[in-house]
This record gives C-alpha cells, sequence and structure tokens, in this order.
C-alpha cells in the first residue's frame, strides 16, 4: 500500500507529467479553454492511463520486446474507443467540447511513455497506482491551466464569476494564442526554477525542458535527437546548440531514423532521479 | 458530389483559417522540434504534405469500403492508426527502393511523423465531418500546406532572433512559445476571409 501511495505522490508531484516532464502538450493546449473543459480531459485521460497500465503489466509477459509499441498502442486506442463510447453514451456535452481531441488520447505520450518506461517492467498493482497518480498530475495541472485562462479570458472559474463587474476579460486567453501564452510563462517559471535550484546545486535533471526537446513528446513522433539527426542527415549545419540546459544524454544511434524512443527509466526505486537516454532500438532502462 | 467552390473552401479554411498548428494544436511537437532551420522545416512541411495526403486518402478507403460496409465505424481509431503507421513504414521502404531521389528529399522526416497526431486528427475530422473521400484528401493535402507555412515562418522567425539577448528563463522553448502565440494571433486575422 505504501509503494501505491509513492506512485500516487510520484504522479502528482514529483514527476507531474505536464508541469515537470513537460509532456502530452497538445491537448494540454488545445483543451484548456476553460476549467471544466481540463478537468474532463484530464479524467478522461486518466481513466485510460490506468485501463492501459494495468493491462499493459498484467500481459508483460506476453509480448514480445519486439512488437509491443504496436502492441502497446492497439491496447491504448481499445481503452480509448471504449471511454469514447462511454462519453458518448453519459457525457455527451463533454464529448462534443473535446471533440477530436478524446480519440487523439491514443498519441498521448504520456501513455505511452508509462507503458514503456514503468508498466512494462512492473507488476499490475503498483502500474495501476502509477497510472492513476500520473492521471491525476495531469488533470491537476489541465485544471489549472484552464482555470488561469478561464479566469484572464472570460473572469470565471467553472463557470462562476469571481473577478469583479469592472474587470475586462482579456479575450485573446481563451482563444488560440492564449494557450501559447499561458505555456510560455509555464516554462518560462520551470526554466527560472531550474536555474535557481541549480544555483543552489541541487539535482534538476528531472525537469525537462518541454515539448521539441524530449522524445515521446508525442507519441513516438517528437523525439528530438531523431529530429536533429535527421537535420544533420539532411546537410544542415550540425552545430545547432541544445537550447537550453538540458542533461539527457544522448548515447547510440548512428542511422537515423532508427533511433526508436527514449527510454525514460523512472525505477521502481523511490529516491531515484530518472535519466532519460536514447538507445538504441532495445529497451534498456537506465537503473 | 462536392462542387468545386466546396473544395476551395476546405482548402482555404483548413490551411489557413483554422490552421492545424495554431489553432489546433496537433502536430505541435515537429513544429517546435525541427524548426530550427528554414530548410529543414520547408523539408518537415514536404514529408508531411506527402505522408497526411495519403493517409488521408488511404484512411477514407478504408472507411468507405471496409469499415462502413461492415458496421465496424466504431474501430476507426484503432484502425486509422495502425493503418497510418504500417503507412508510414510501407512508403519508406518503397520510396527508398523505387525512387531515391525523393527518399534522399524526404526519407529522413518520414519516419518522424508515424504517429504525428496531426495525421490521425485530419484522418479522424475527415470521418467527423463526413467528408467523402476527395472531400477528405483535398482537406488533408490543405492541412498539411497549412502546417508546412506555420513551420516556415515559424523557422525563418527563429533564425532571426537566435543571437538575440532574451532573458535567461525565456530562453530555448519559453520564447519559441511566445513566437508561435503571436502568429496564432496574426493567423486570427485570417477568419475574417470566410
Amino acid at each position: 500500500m505504501n509503494k501505491a501511495g509513492e506512485r500516487l505522490w510520484n504522479g502528482l508531484v514529483r514527476e507531474n507529467p505536464t508541469l515537470v516532464l513537460m509532456l502530452g502538450m497538445c491537448p494540454t493546449l488545445a483543451v484548456t479553454t476553460s476549467a471544466m473543459n481540463g478537468l474532463g480531459m484530464g479524467l478522461t485521460t486518466m481513466v485510460v492511463l490506468a485501463l492501459s497500465n494495468l493491462m499493459i503489466s498484467l500481459l508483460r509477459k506476453a509480448i514480445p520486446s519486439r512488437v509491443r509499441i504496436p502492441a502497446f498502442i492497439v491496447i491504448i486506442a481499445s481503452f480509448v474507443t471504449v471511454v469514447q463510447l462511454l462519453l458518448e453514451g453519459y457525457l455527451p456535452s463533454l464529448n462534443k467540447a473535446l471533440g477530436v481531441y478524446i480519440p487523439l488520447i491514443v498519441v498521448n505520450c504520456i501513455i505511452l511513455g508509462r507503458a514503456e518506461s514503468y508498466a512494462y517492467t512492473n507488476p499490475p498493482i503498483p502500474s495501476l497506482f502509477d497510472g492513476i497518480g500520473m492521471g491525476l498530475g495531469f488533470t491537476f495541472s489541465l485544471t489549472c491551466i484552464g482555470a488561469v485562462r478561464e479566469l484572464l479570458g472570460m473572469g470565471e472559474v467553472f463557470g462562476y464569476r469571481v473577478m469583479p463587474e469592472s474587470y475586462v476579460p482579456i479575450g485573446i486567453f481563451v482563444l488560440a494564442p492564449g494557450a501559447f501564452f499561458v505555456l510560455a510563462g509555464l516554462t518560462a517559471l520551470q526554466n527560472y526554477i531550474k536555474i535557481r535550484g541549480e544555483r543552489k546545486g541541487r539535482d534538476m535533471s528531472r525537469f525537462q525542458s518541454g515539448c521539441g526537446q524530449d522524445c515521446m513528446s508525442c507519441g513516438l513522433s517528437g523525439c528530438s535527437s531523431r529530429m536533429e539527426k535527421a537535420a544533420k542527415a539532411s546537410g544542415a549545419k550540425a552545430s545547432e546548440a541544445k537550447a537550453g540546459n538540458d542533461r539527457a544524454t544522448v548515447a547510440g544511434g548512428s542511422r537515423p531514423g532508427r533511433v526508436e524512443r527514449a527510454v525514460m527509466a523512472a525505477g521502481g526505486k523511490a529516491n531515484e532521479i530518472p535519466d532519460i537516454q536514447f538507445v538504441n532500438g532495445t529497451k534498456e532502462g537506465k537503473k | 458530389m462536392s462542387s468545386v467552390r466546396e473544395l476551395f473552401i476546405i482548402l482555404i479554411s483548413s490551411s489557413l483559417v483554422s490552421n492545424v498548428v495554431l489553432s489546433q494544436f496537433l502536430g505541435l511537437c515537429p513544429f517546435l522540434g525541427v524548426s530550427r532551420k528554414t530548410n529543414t522545416a520547408a523539408g518537415m512541411g514536404a514529408a508531411v504534405i506527402f505522408v497526411i495526403t495519403l493517409a488521408s486518402a488511404v484512411a477514407g478507403v478504408i472507411y468507405k469500403f471496409v469499415l462502413t460496409p461492415l458496421h465496424l465505424e466504431y474501430l476507426q481509431t484503432i484502425v486509422f492508426i495502425l493503418v497510418i503507421a504500417a503507412l508510414v513504414q510501407f512508403v519508406e521502404m518503397f520510396l527508398r527502393k523505387a525512387i531515391p531521389a525523393l527518399y534522399e528529399a524526404l526519407g529522413v522526416y518520414l519516419p518522424l511523423i508515424t504517429t504525428n497526431c496531426a495525421v490521425l486528427g485530419v484522418a479522424l475530422t475527415n470521418v467527423q465531418k463526413k467528408y467523402g473521400i476527395l472531400t477528405g484528401v483535398v482537406n488533408g493535402f490543405a492541412t498539411a500546406v497549412g502546417f508546412t507555412i506555420a513551420i516556415v515562418i515559424l523557422a525563418g522567425i527563429r533564425e532571426k532572433i537566435e543571437f538575440n539577448d532574451i532573458p535567461k528563463p525565456f530562453r530555448g522553448m519559453p520564447i519559441v512559445l511566445l513566437t508561435a502565440g503571436l502568429m496564432a494571433i496574426a493567423f486570427c486575422g485570417f477568419s475574417g476571409l470566410l
């Protein structure tokens, strides 16, 4: 039970998927026009995440390592379909508000990332709680972002008016540009905390610097090491400075497009700082 | 059947008015990740145009001639993602064997877009909006063109601001996101177009 509690805390605070790991940015930006939408999206993702983690963990001995990614995707897609049908039946208004982003949970990197880095190597019960914890962390941050945007953009939170009558809403915050601005502020804040923490000599390597910088930001698509290899291969200068103080270690993988994915080794132990490593095809969590 | 006028409206609205990255937030990762240099951004854009157009055609055909007759429409998410992943792999192999010149130009970008959410997003949007196969292909093409426009512009701006003196916490991702936000405001201007 202690283990389960640790997993919940890990997902909610220590490795909060949105605020610390910067994963799953597409849905984060797209659906957080209001706190309610953020909450709905977060809870939907949490259900899928917990169930797929449980299922993958139960099947982890049966899935061969070579075909694990397609197997994960099929399992995740099945749960997404189930959840989508349930939402259509019981919460049609939420389903309508979230629209195409519900089926797009399939390519949400958080789910595939947890499947790969935790559920595939750990027993079912911790995996289930890992999914719930990560899902709660996602829900929490989505709701907060949604609340901020709703507050600034409409003067309301969860549909209740909180700002005084004289407040003129900044409408841009509920539109698309507002999402970029809020996320820019958030990543800048994260950078600030990281820089300050490093100055004090703390290990801040679990903080990652956003989409484009780390793998699994978008399913299998957004791996920046692959992107950089692509850039090199196409003749662009290899001297692309890695922005920020990204500590992810890049190892192996000389051929472009063959580095399957970054393996995020969250590890089973509580006090371990996860280390990001780009490994050549094989699944080698660095413990 | 869809008229030429309707197709033209879809072309404009999908590429400019509701731009795939700047107003729908799909395909954000390549948008932020491969936009350091204009030529790589253009290459990525070309690959995205190629894959999305092809994928929306294949997904449209499968939906109309396989899923609908069998009443398996609810399996669309699973089927589409598997079809797209397989399609990209297949296209990569085919190009390497058959058209090496095109593979040289696009090949390195293809694996990056295997499960890009924009590809799946377009396939699902086509179904949700009940587009036919031709309309779906046009919509896919237009969406990808919109992606290319956005990523090339962003890469151009990033080349310009690369050596600017930016406050330390804002270096890297935050300033790119701010740029993208300003671009999104500019693209809001297109909403009066239709």
